[in-house]
């Protein structure tokens, strides 16, 4: 009897969990995939797709489905790190095949149209992911460079290889302390 | 409230946390007075000298200045001008080394001093209390006052409030060692102090006006106590000497015992600080019409002879001011490039930076230059770091006036985790270096924090870009998208347009009025027909037709016994509607000209027909490969391009005929002028004529393209995934 009652008690226990847990499920059911939102916060949102995908998006989604983590160049390490800490795995090196063969070192670069070479062929225009490039056919273009990534996609289309990646020039407002630097600095 | 006016009154002030008492070295330079110094032969006046952002040019090279001209103007409140310190020539506008830690160049006007010193008109206010706070808001404004503590906030923004204003606090506590610039200056301009203090009262209204200074100033105080005895509302607190005392959070808690909160100003709880420099830059703006064109710096350091508190004007090189002063080592930093430079701070001991070039110009925020003697500060001439293992004593923890936790921040400065940093309130820091003072492991504390709070600063930037950039990225794809189905759209419309257009083409093609048409498809049929009645054997096809055929093959003759009743039911039935055009046809040049134009398209069609015919004649070898769907495909063609050729003709026809009408009527109102009108005919003529060559290369292209139909839509679709 006492094991009967036993059974009964606990049977009467899981049922009733199983009906918070079936409610729950239906009552906070989350719409799509956050992982892939919270992944493509940690892209450097270039839209470069030198990870191979047609954008940061779609990298983000690829990662979610189990893409390698270490593809993002622009992103460098610090992104890897942040995906690994993210999704719980090791932090891998930056894929060679990606990494940047920039001769301007590592530092921020924007593209730059040298205006008289622009024969005004809009290919860049249509190559630019994140419409940063003005002008109209058979008028001269030019770069804004606030909206500009840096991402290169420009480069390759132009057929008078006007377009150049130049270092972002350093200012007041985006200068960084570097402790090392200004120990061994000598007055001009 | 109550209370702390009490406690004001008794002298009783509250403590902020922490503080440390440096060697205040101010009496190198507080018992000398102000000194004025010759003009320099030339000034460096950055555009920017203030935080915000910086005013547009109102002068150009070679222009001539008067003193006190401003040189920028602008319409952003955040952006404060700059006026010409002395009456000269700008020489140059250009990228100059600034004051700033970075050494970096920013934009700066150069001007050659012309000696004379001339000003531009001035407006003296003898009573400032007539002048409304809009116009005196305007005369801070236009002056360029922006705070003259450190900070650099323009100061006509400060004082441009509405909620109300408990506590007016003056900041003349100046704790930073060695600096006495607002020290001398309260003792030799206290009147011209209070008169600013004045107008302030007049702009904000405060309950109370309490002027915060260090006990170490009793000159100061004297002179300050004398300058306001009869004002009651302004009581001057004498204050223990402590750094940074004179930290705007630190004042207030002082004074008023109110803690600002993190993230706040203190205009939140009704309290607003003015540095004294500032005061003393207002009353010169208001009543004397003198914008902010010089300033009181100290120079001192044991390695200046003459150490003293000058008035600089705004501008002049940092190198003019150590020769005016006797800088100890004669030869001048520039030029000892091998020996370790002397090293000359820009501010005070504990929150300066070194400047890395004496070119360096004096900037609206500077209040000290301090040249040291290698006794008296070693570790500036000593460029290695002395920097080891943090021990974990805490004293940086016991000194921070912000109570935060300075070696925990450093730890994670060290290892780059801002969240962590953003979580310890780095932003808290004031950057007084008190914690970097007390550390027994002289470790450079505020340097990290000051780098982290640069990277965290970076970081928020490239964030806010990111964003920036990912919205327009998926902006442009969204519009991409838009573009793709708009033209897919207008394909399809295209394409059943041109399918319209074809049915209605061959369905007005059989109850056309086309003459030429319907000569044509008689000719055509009775060939047809002659060629039926003949043997088998022979071709059905005209003898302008493609040879090959003659030696087709029985299919292919089955064929064009079918093709050959379809055109004769059609040739039937253009001739039952032949006769209504020509009905209409009245003139008889037009009947030539419509003759002339037969020919013409007769030929055109010949040609056409020969170039379906030879198409079909492909289709039909590819036929007897095998491929019968292939066959059928060409015959549509064909008979696609056969209907276009003949709407082309009918519409030709009509378009000359329309415009020698238009001729005929005008050549007969004019009456006379025959010969015009045969003119304009030969013109119409040969026009015609012209479009009928054009006509027949359209109808090739047409040709062509009927034939690659079926590439085309796998042509377009790959130029959309391009």
């Amino acid at each position: 009897m006492n094991i009967l009652i036993a059974i009964l008690v606990l049977g009467l226990i899981a049922a009733l969990f199983g009906a918070i847990l079936g409610y729950a499920s239906v009552r906070f059911h989350v719409e799509g995939d956050p992982i892939v939102e919270q992944l493509d916060a940690l892209l450097p949102q270039t839209q470069c797709g030198q990870c191979g995908y047609p954008g940061c998006k779609p990298y983000a989604q690829a990662v979610a489905n189990g893409e390698a983590i270490n593809k993002c160049a622009p992103g460098g390490e610090d992104t890897i790190k942040k995906i690994a800490d993210l999704l719980g795995v090791d932090v891998e090196p930056l894929d060679e095949n990606h990494e940047l063969n920039s001769s301007l070192g590592n530092g921020p670069t924007v593209a730059f149209i040298i205006e008289e070479d622009c024969i005004g062929c809009t290919k860049c225009i249509q190559a630019c992911p994140v419409d940063a490039i003005l002008g109209a056919a058979k008028q001269m273009h030019t770069i804004l460079i606030d909206e500009c990534t840096g991402c290169d996609l420009c480069v390759a289309p132009c057929p008078v290889d006007c377009i150049e990646m130049r270092p972002i020039p350093e200012t007041i407002q985006n200068w960084q302390w570097d402790l090392n630097k200004i120990a061994v600095k000598q007055v001009d | 409230m109550e209370s702390i006016i009490e406690r004001i009154s008794q002298h009783k002030f509250w403590q902020f946390h922490g503080g440390i008492h440096p060697p205040e070295q101010k009496l190198l330079t507080s018992g000398k007075p102000i000194r004025q110094l010759p003009l320099p032969k030339q000034l460096i006046l950055p555009l920017q000298q203030h935080i915000g952002r910086q005013g547009d040019l109102l002068v150009e090279v070679g222009d001539k200045v008067l003193k006190g001209q401003p040189l920028t103007q602008s319409s952003n409140p955040m952006a404060v001008p700059i006026h010409a310190p002395t009456s000269g020539i700008v020489s140059a506008i250009k990228k100059s080394v600034i004051a700033h830690p970075s050494g970096l160049s920013e934009l700066c006007i150069f001007i050659d001093v012309d000696f004379e010193d001339a000003w531009q008109p001035r407006d003296i206010c003898q009573d400032f209390t007539k002048l409304s706070q809009q116009q005196i808001i305007k005369k801070i404004a236009d002056s360029g006052i922006a705070g003259m503590g450190g900070a650099g906030f323009p100061t006509h923004i400060k004082v441009n409030t509405k909620p109300e204003i408990n506590f007016l606090i003056i900041n003349a506590a100046e704790c930073e060692p060695y600096i006495t610039a607002d020290d001398l200056l309260m003792c030799e301009q206290s009147e011209a102090i209070i008169d600013g203090i004045k107008i302030l009262d007049q702009l904000l209204n405060p309950a109370f006006i309490l002027i915060g200074i260090e006990d170490n100033k009793p000159k100061a105080i004297k002179a300050l106590q004398h300058a306001t005895k009869d004002i009651e509302k302004i009581s001057v607190c004498v204050l223990p000497t402590k750094y940074p005392t004179g930290g705007e959070k630190q004042l207030i808690k002082i004074l008023t015992g109110k803690e600002v909160k993190s993230g706040a100003l203190p205009i939140h709880s009704g309290i607003v600080v003015q540095n004294v420099a500032t005061c003393f830059a207002i009353s010169d703006a208001v009543i004397n019409d003198i914008p902010l064109i010089r300033r009181v710096v100290t120079l001192t350091g044991q390695a200046l002879s003459k150490p003293q508190n000058v008035w600089v004007l705004l501008g002049t090189p940092v190198s003019h001011l150590l020769e005016q002063t006797g800088f100890a080592s004669e030869i001048s930093p520039v030029s000892t490039p091998p020996v370790s430079n002397p090293p000359v701070i820009m501010g005070g001991p504990l929150m300066g930076f070194n400047i890395l070039n004496d070119l360096v110009p004096i900037v609206k925020t500077s209040n000290c230059i301090l040249a040291p003697s290698k006794t008296e500060m070693p570790s500036a001439f000593d460029n290695s770091s002395n920097e080891v293992e943090c021990i974990r004593c805490g004293q940086c923890a016991e000194v921070c006036p912000s109570q935060l936790l300075p070696q925990e921040l450093q730890w994670s400065a060290k290892a780059k985790d801002h969240q962590q940093l953003t979580k310890l309130n780095l932003f808290d820091c004031i950057d007084c270096g008190a914690c970097a003072y007390v550390c027994p492991s002289q470790i450079p504390l505020v340097q990290y924090y000051r780098v982290a709070k640069a990277e965290i600063r970076q970081q928020q930037q490239l964030d806010i870009k990111s964003e920036k950039a990912k919205v327009r990225f998926e902006a442009r794809k969204l519009r991409l998208e838009k573009d793709k189905i708009a033209r897919e759209e207008k394909h399809k419309k295209a394409a059943a347009a041109r399918k319209a257009t074809m049915n209605k083409k061959t369905a007005e093609g059989g109850s056309a009025s086309s003459a030429v048409a319907a000569a044509l498809a008689r000719v055509k049929a009775k060939k047809k027909a002659s060629d039926r009645t003949k043997s088998n054997d022979e071709l059905p096809v005209s003898s302008s037709e493609v040879p090959e055929k003659m030696s087709g093959s029985e299919e292919s003759d089955e064929k064009s016994q079918v093709k050959a009743a379809i055109a004769r039911a059609k040739a039937k039935r253009l001739a039952k509607n032949n006769g209504t055009p020509e009905k209409k046809v009245t003139s008889s040049e037009e009947q030539k000209k419509i003759d002339e134009l037969q020919v013409a398209h007769n030929e055109k069609a010949n040609i056409a027909k020969e170039q379906t015919v030879s198409s079909k004649e492909k289709s039909k070898q590819e036929s007897k490969q095998g491929n019968s769907t292939d066959d059928k495909k060409a015959k549509i063609a064909a008979a696609v391009a056969k209907a276009k050729a003949k709407a082309k003709a009918k519409k030709e026809k009509k378009e000359p005929l329309s415009a020698s009408n238009k001729e005929e009527i005008k050549a007969t109102t004019a009456g006379t002028d025959n010969k015009k009108a045969r003119i304009a005919a030969a013109v119409a003529k040969a026009k015609a004529k012209a479009k009928a060559k054009k006509e027949q290369k359209k109808q090739e292209d047409l040709l062509q393209v009927a034939s690659s139909e079926e590439k085309i839509p796998f042509k377009s679709s790959n130029e959309e995934s391009e």
